[in-house]
Formats: C-alpha cells, structure tokens, sequence
C-alpha cells in the first residue's frame, strides 16, 4: 500500500473533514483513556512493573545476540524452523515459498503489525495465495482495502453501518434481507463466514507479542481466538516477528504481560495468550505439523546502540496513541504508514526514513501524555525532539522555520538589540490592536489568526516598565 | 524554612516581557509577600525552548549559556512559566556534554531553577494568598509544568485561599490546549481542535473566569475564546493570586 | 574456512551495533544466569494470600470476564453439574473430551446418562467441550490448558461452548506459580505445542468499542472447580 507520509497536512484536512471518522474518534478519549486508568488504580504495583519491565527490555536489547542465540537453539530442538531475514523482501520470499511448498491455496492470519509493515497480503496475491484476515477488525479494513488505523483496534476509525454496508457489498451469498443493525449480528455473521476460512486454510500466520529465549517460545495476546484458530487448525503455523520481540524467561514475559493488556484495553488479561512452542508433539491429536519462525530485522539493528534503541521496548499496547490529543484529532490513517501516533512518530522515520516521515516527530506539542502512560516508560517527546534534530542538521527543517528561528536566536543572543526590538514589536503589535486589546489577523501569522485571535500586548515591555520603576 | 530573605533572580520570560508585564508584576508581588529580595538581571532574553524544540541545540546551547550566566548568582531563578522553568531545569544540563564545565554549571542553575507557584508553596512555605475573587474559576494544568515539573496540587491549594473563589474542576484539566509552541502554527487545524475542546470544556464549567501557569497557553486559549465570541475570561493565575483583577483580561481591550 | 549463513551474518549485524563480540565472558554469564535462574519480578500482592482467598479471588476475576463456575465437592460429582450446566442454559447434552486420565474416569453414565460423551479432537460441528486445566491462576482468574492427547487445542476454541474442571489444589495465586508447575510436568525449558491462558470466553470489541462475546472462539466459559480431583 501507499506510503502518504509525506503528505500528512493533506491528510489532516481530510480527516477533519471526515465526519464518520470524526465521530467514531470520540470513542477513544472516553473508552480506552478510562479503563486503562481503571485498571492501573486495581493494581497497586503497576508503576513499578512499568520499571521492571523498562529493565527486563533493555537487559534483553543490551544482549540481544545472545538471547536470540539460544531461543533459535531452543526452536529448533522443539522441532520448529528459524528463518533469518533483513529486509522485507526476504521475508516475503520466504513466507511465499513456504506456502508454495505446501502448496497452499488460502492462508489465514492473526493480527500483525510486522506483516503490515512489508504488505505480506499484497505479495500473498500476487503469488496466487489467498490471504483471510481473522482479527474482526483487520477482517473489516481487508474488505474495505485500508490500513489499520490503530494498532490494536485496527477498525476504531468506522462506524456500525459503515461494517453493515461492507458486510452487505462482501457477504453477497447471504440472505439481503437479513438484519444487521446490532454489532452482535455483525460479529456472529463474522464469526460464521470466518470459521469456513479457518477450516479451509492450509497455512496459519501469526505475529508475536513475544519470543521467549528459554523455551522457544512464541506468544501472541488476543481477545477473539482468532490467533488460535490460525495457528492451530492448518498444516503450518508461520510466525512473523521482529528481533526485538525477545525477552528472556517466562517470568520475565509474565512481568511484561501483566502491563500489556491493563495499557492497551484496560483489562486484567487478554481472552487468550498462547504459548507456543513447535509443532504438534508426536501423538498429538490437533496442532500443525509444521512451526516456522520468520526473524526479521528491517532497521531493528540500525536504531540499536543508537538515541532510538529505546523505541525498541514498544509492546505495542497502543496507550500512547489514546492519550495523544493530535491522535484523537485526527485518527490514525493521516499519520500515512502503518504506525500511527507518538509511537508512530518515532518508529515511521526510523524505518521508512526522516526524509519521507518528518512531519509525524513535528506533529506534537511534546504535552508528554505518551510517556506519562507508555508501560515501557519510553521517552518518547526526547526522541522525537532527536528526530528533529536530525532534520535540522541535514537541513530538512522548512527554509520558513529555519530563518524565523535564526533570526529570533540572532536577536536573543544579544540583549540589548532584544530590548530594543522586543519593545518596538510590543508598541506596533498594540497600536495596530488598538482598543480591543487583540487582533484578528497578522501577516505572517495566518497560522495563529486563522482560528484564533491574537491577544495584543500591554504596548511597554516589562523590562522597559521594570527599569522605569527601579533605576 | 529557608533563610531569611533569600535572593530570587526573576526569569520573567520573553511572553512575559513583551505581552503582558502585569504578569511579571504579579510575580514581584507574590515573592516580595513571601519575604523574598527579587532583582531582574537585564541581560535576559529567551530560555531557548523554540531552538531547543525545533532541533537547534546550537542555538539552544547559547541562549542558555546567556540565561545561566545571568542567573547564577541568586539563590533562586524563579519563572512564571511552566515551560521556561522546565526547559532550564530538565534540558539544560542535557544540552552540555556529561563532565563538562558548562554541565555543571547548568546544574546548578537547574537544581535552584522553579517554577512560581510551586516556589512559593514548595520552597517558601507559603500557604494562602491575601486576595479576593468572587465567583467560579477553572484551572488548566500545563502540560510541561505539570508532567517535567509536577505542577498540580500547588496552584490548586493557593486558589482555595483566595476568598470568594469557588475552583471547578474541567473534565480534562490536563489534555494539550495546543499551543505547543511552533506547534500552533506548524499544524493549525490540528491546534485549533484541541483549543476548541479546550474551551468547551472550560465553558462546561461554568466558570467565568479561566486561569493557567503559562502565558503561552492563556493567550492561546484567549485567542479561542475571543474568536468564540465566549464570555469566558483569561489570565494568569499569579495575577488572580496577586489580587490584580485591574490589569484588562488577555485579549481584551480597555474599552 | 566456513561460510557464513544468514543466521551467523543476522548475529554479527547486531553485534556490529551494540559493539559487543559473542566472546565476551561477562556477558555470556549474565545470559546464562538468567535464563538459568528463571527469578520471578515483582509479584502483586492480590495474588499472596491462603487457599481461601486464592479461590475467592479467582471466582471474582473469572465471574467478572463473564465465565461461569460451579463447585464441586469431588470428581464424582461433575458429571452430574455438568449434565445440569448443560440443561440450565438449553445447552444439548453433547460433550468432548480428550484421554485426560481424570476426564476419563468420571462416572459419565452413572452421574450423567442422557450426556452423550465422545473423545477425541473438535469436530466442527461439536457444540460442547471439556478440557481439564493444569492449574488456574488467582490474580486474573486465568485457566492453564496444555496441548496433547489429553486435552486437545482444539476443544478450547472450536465449539461454542467450554467446560473446563479445574483442581482447587491447583488453584496459584500468579502465572508465575503456574509456570512452575508447567516445569515440573514437563521439564525445565520443555514445553508442550500451545499452553492456552483463557480468561473467559470469545470476546471483541472491534464495533464500535462495543464488547461482545462468542467472536470467534466460545461463547461461554464454565469452570467446575472440584476440591478434591482423584
């Protein structure tokens, strides 16, 4: 799918323009926002299993090569396959070829964000493979061929009839003049067009929320089971994961875990977190005979032992994008790839490049909500003020912005001419706002005036009035 | 309890300074109330939060290096800004290599660097405010002032002292107004949406009277509400606190 | 000379990043020791506490994500709460099992004749299934089911509704409680394919942030917690 990145201000004008999406935003501040405070108040060690988890990641980022060392030791021994792949390229080759070589027809797949970010489903198509999104929500978008705007509630940005009118285009072979108007009506003829799929598929895909370095163990965290339909009744279970998926011991998972679910839904625990580990054993009545796992880099190694190796503890939870007012606003298509909000932010550059994504690090007030609530306690306003910088050393700061800027920074540094100047503009700024005390419109400032007015000033600066008092 | 006296260097701020000095007046008023000696050093400008935010280390480096230098020889640099007294004391020793001369320096101005309010009643014990305002009242919690600085209950518990002040709570007092700096200019539309449910909420109140920590915020907030056409007024809460209620809300005239 | 595969070249690449070699004696140790050592982190306190509040608590966390239990005294007995279960919600009186050794030895015809029992995998058409959990877990009211023979994968997902007997002796207050049994059944670093973790039943709230059960698993979660299993 297309990148649109580069034109985030286009894309906020039509989201603000969007009414339908508009109205399903106003679920996010009074849904998410209030069960995940909810949940962290029911806990009275949730802040402190934010550290512990910060820790457990970057122990785990700080020896990477060597957990990811014995966990392939551990998939292997289990019976399970460990392919290596740097970029998405290979990881779509080797995906497809293995679906080829089982001779797959339609594959279904679980919720993932990494298969998102190399388009699997698009060159599942083009070789002839079918791919059935099971994730309602990633199900929903698949009809409608979008992207997920939300990397949990991958459907957050749609409406009911909005469902029901693709549910009716899609579902063509079912009764017309059947009812719709409930979502309990919308899931159950969800859940019965979809367990056709899952019986029929020969492959399952999966991602991972984690990789367990001492059992070889993938995990995924769901509420359907609809990851557990895809991975249990095929031939094989592929997972897709990024390296930085690792953690090192079950219990270090179950720290982890107990965050997750409370910062992304604000529940206890998911419906369903599978463990799973290789093939079906021996003697094993169901389970697939196959377990591959497609490792991935894509830029992971590159923001290792760089200002950017924090990003790496991201969970995927989601809080940061609940709690971001510019998310709410504006939703998560217009952020223009496949990683929306603060988080996206951060990654989209690193991985697609600052050149295509900078206005997403530019697109914040640094209000610090995200942080204030990320499980991981990822800085995440530093590393986009880092992202700004780089702009600005590879002068990609718009010529507009650099020269107000230098100019301000000239007059700043000499105190003197700031005085001097600082009192002319507060005298003209107030002789143009006259009796009213604000002004309506400013060359220059058609940001500002466009919305708002601008508050005049007193007409004498408080240093002029300060030294006039005290000499 | 501080000794008697203490030397605060005001760090008024360049909004301060060029739009509403009644601001920095207030600010005297509360420190001198509080037993402090204030002087003004004339050699301040600017904290360096545009350059910083937009990525100029540089710049931002030697703006502060200007600020520190003035600053140094109080006891106290004490800021009516959230923003301004959180960029000095979180970012400035980062803006200097770790060991390095300018580090500590700016260390030290960090660790003496407050923002007003929370000077008063965190350093000077200040508990209550000899000043009247009747009628209903909201606070908007800054965003850096609260979350680098925790500025929360501090202005909250001065307010209560101020007779005839009833404080109502928004239903997000803490959610961005917008501003963001070069943000509102940046990214208009999306300011603009968060400045409306800004003042909606603060409207939903039925509060007359709007108040915040950051001349930033108020005069993006007073840009909004006056484009609204609300009767809502603004201003800054040390004024409320000095008892200066002459001075003309922000955005309005004389008139 | 060896060539390089694509996993030795993955490794040096992040070795190149973090500016470690594999060599390092101190980093190797501390990999070993942890993995060695498996140490619980911080354990909420909700989850300390007696038998007695272990099971208040796990019925409050269960009931809450709209699971369904019954106690029972003995193993005896669950046939007959089961056959009950079954008739109080309309349910038919179908059920699959896999060869769980105390699934199997359950008075099925004596507690429950007119239950028709069948063993094996999920057929899709299945409408009910039992399985028996290695343990549940208190703090979230969280069942452990493990793959096999026993207690096939498919029975936690493919019918509509899941019975599940879970042990009172197997009732741990935190996951962590729960992974040390897995070890001791299976050995340490061992796994069987899928451990399920089920905290209720089937649930999305992908329509409009509105939550409803049964999207693609069961819609109905029923726990038979037995005090005494043999």
């Amino acid at each position: 799918m297309e990148i649109s990145s580069p034109r985030f201000p286009a894309n906020v004008r039509e989201a603000f323009t969007d009414h339908q999406l508009q109205r399903a935003l106003r679920n996010v501040p009074t849904g998410f926002i209030k069960k995940r405070a909810a949940a962290r108040d029911r806990l009275p060690e949730f802040d402190a299993l934010r550290d512990q988890s910060r820790d457990i990641k970057n122990h785990t980022l700080a020896h990477l090569d060597l957990y990811l060392e014995h966990y392939v030791d551990k998939v292997e021994a289990s019976g399970g396959v460990v392919h290596f792949c740097t970029t998405p390229d290979e990881a779509r080759a080797t995906i497809i070829a293995l679906c080829q070589g089982l001779g797959a027809r339609t594959v279904t797949k679980g919720k993932s964000m990494i298969a998102e970010e190399i388009d699997l489903n698009e060159a599942l198509s083009a070789a002839g493979i079918t791919p059935v999104e099971t994730d309602l929500g990633e199900y929903i978008i698949q009809l409608r061929n979008e992207r997920p705007s939300h990397i949990i509630a991958p459907a957050v940005h749609l409406n009911k009839d909005q469902v029901e009118a693709d549910f009716r285009r899609i579902h063509s072979h079912l009764p017309p003049g059947r009812l719709l108007d409930e979502s309990s009506k919308l899931v159950q003829e969800a859940r019965e067009v979809l367990r056709e799929k899952y019986l029929a598929a020969d492959v399952g895909i999966t991602g991972a929320n984690f990789l367990v370095a001492e059992t070889g163990t993938s995990i995924i965290v769901t509420n359907e089971g609809n990851g557990d339909l895809t991975q249990t009744l095929p031939k094989a279970h592929i997972v897709l994961a990024t390296i930085e998926k690792l953690v090192p011991t079950l219990e270090d998972a179950a720290t982890i875990l107990r965050v997750l679910a409370r910062s992304a839904t604000g529940q206890e625990f998911s419906s369903y977190t599978t463990l799973s580990t290789g093939p079906r054993r021996p003697g094993d009545p169901d389970g697939p005979q196959e377990y591959h796992v497609v490792i991935l880099d894509n830029g992971r190694s590159g923001m290792l032992g760089t200002p950017f190796q924090d990003m790496l503890r991201c969970i995927r939870c989601g809080a940061c994008l609940n709690h971001c007012p510019v998310y709410q606003a504006i939703g998560g298509h217009a952020y223009g790839w496949v990683y929306p909000g603060p988080m996206g932010s951060v990654l989209t550059p690193a991985l697609i490049g600052i050149d295509k994504a900078g206005h997403l690090p530019n697109a914040s007030t640094f209000c610090g909500r995200c942080e204030e609530v990320c499980p991981m306690r990822i800085p995440l306003p530093k590393m986009m003020r880092h992202w700004r910088e780089r702009e600005f050393e590879r002068h990609l700061t718009p010529q507009t912005v650099r020269r107000g800027l230098g100019l301000w920074g000239f007059v700043a540094r000499r105190p003197a001419l700031y005085r001097l100047l600082t009192a002319i503009a507060a005298r003209a700024l107030r002789l143009m706002a006259g009796k009213r005390g604000r002004l309506a419109f400013l060359p220059l400032a058609g940001g500002w005036t466009a919305h708002r007015d601008l508050p005049a000033p007193a007409g004498k600066t408080f240093m002029a009035e300060w030294k006039a008092r005290k000499p | 309890m501080t000794p008697t006296r203490p030397r605060v260097g005001l760090f008024v701020t360049c909004l301060v300074d060029m739009m509403r000095p009644s601001v920095g007046f207030a600010a005297v008023r509360l420190l001198e109330n509080a037993g402090c000696t204030v002087e003004v050093p004339q050699a301040q400008t600017c904290c360096g939060q545009p350059a910083y935010n937009s990525g100029d280390r540089k710049t931002a480096a030697d703006l502060a290096l200007g600020v520190i230098a003035a600053f140094e020889p109080y006891d106290h640099v004490v800021v009516p800004s959230g923003s301004c007294a959180g960029m000095i004391a979180c970012h400035y020793p980062l803006l200097f290599a770790e060991g390095s001369p300018q580090r500590r320096r700016a260390e030290a101005v960090a660790a003496k660097t407050h923002e007003l309010i929370s000077f008063l009643t965190d350093v000077m014990g200040v508990t209550g405010v000899d000043a009247a305002y009747d009628g209903k009242v909201t606070y908007h919690d800054c965003c850096s002032g609260l979350r680098e600085l925790q500025i929360k209950v501090q202005p909250r518990h001065l307010l209560g002292s101020v007779k005839g002040l009833e404080l109502m709570e928004m239903g997000e007092p803490e959610i961005c107004c917008g501003f963001g700096g070069t943000f509102c200019i940046k990214y208009p539309q999306i300011s603009n949406d968060m400045a409306d449910k800004k003042v909606s909420d603060a409207e939903a109140t039925g509060a007359g009277l709007l108040l915040a920590g950051d001349l930033g915020c108020l005069m993006n907030m007073a840009g909004k509400v006056k484009r609204r056409g609300s009767p809502l007024q603004v201003r800054h809460v040390a004024e409320v606190l000095a008892g200066d209620l002459a001075t003309p809300a922000i955005a309005e005239g004389e008139g | 000379m060896t060539t390089s595969t694509p996993k030795d070249e993955f490794i040096a690449r992040l070795r190149r990043s973090l500016k470690v070699t594999g060599d390092d004696a101190t980093r190797k140790a501390a990999v070993t020791a942890r993995l060695a050592a498996h140490a619980p982190n911080l354990l909420p306190k909700r989850a300390q506490g007696d038998a007695a509040h272990r099971l208040k608590l796990f019925a409050e966390q269960a009931i809450a994500v709209q699971a369904s239990i019954d106690r029972v005294k003995t193993a005896a007995a669950i046939p007959a709460a089961i056959a009950d279960y079954l008739r109080r919600h309309n349910l038919p009186q179908t059920l699959r099992h896999g060869t769980d050794p105390l699934l199997k030895k359950l008075p099925w015809k004596k507690g429950a004749p007119s239950l028709a029992v069948s063993q094996g995998r999920a057929d899709p058409s299945d409408e009910v299934s039992l399985s028996h959990a290695l343990a549940g877990v208190a703090e979230t009211g969280t069942l452990i089911v493990c793959s096999g023979p026993d207690n096939p994968t498919t029975l936690n997902f493919l019918p509509e509704n899941h019975i599940v007997v879970l042990e009172a002796g197997n009732l741990v207050g935190t996951y962590e409680e729960a992974w040390t049994r897995l070890r001791a059944r299976f050995g340490a670093g061992q796994m069987p394919r899928t451990v399920n973790m089920i905290t209720g039943p089937s649930r999305t709230a992908d329509i409009e942030q509105t939550i409803e059960l049964g999207a693609h698993g069961p819609r109905r979660l029923h726990i038979v917690i037995v005090d005494k299993g043999q």
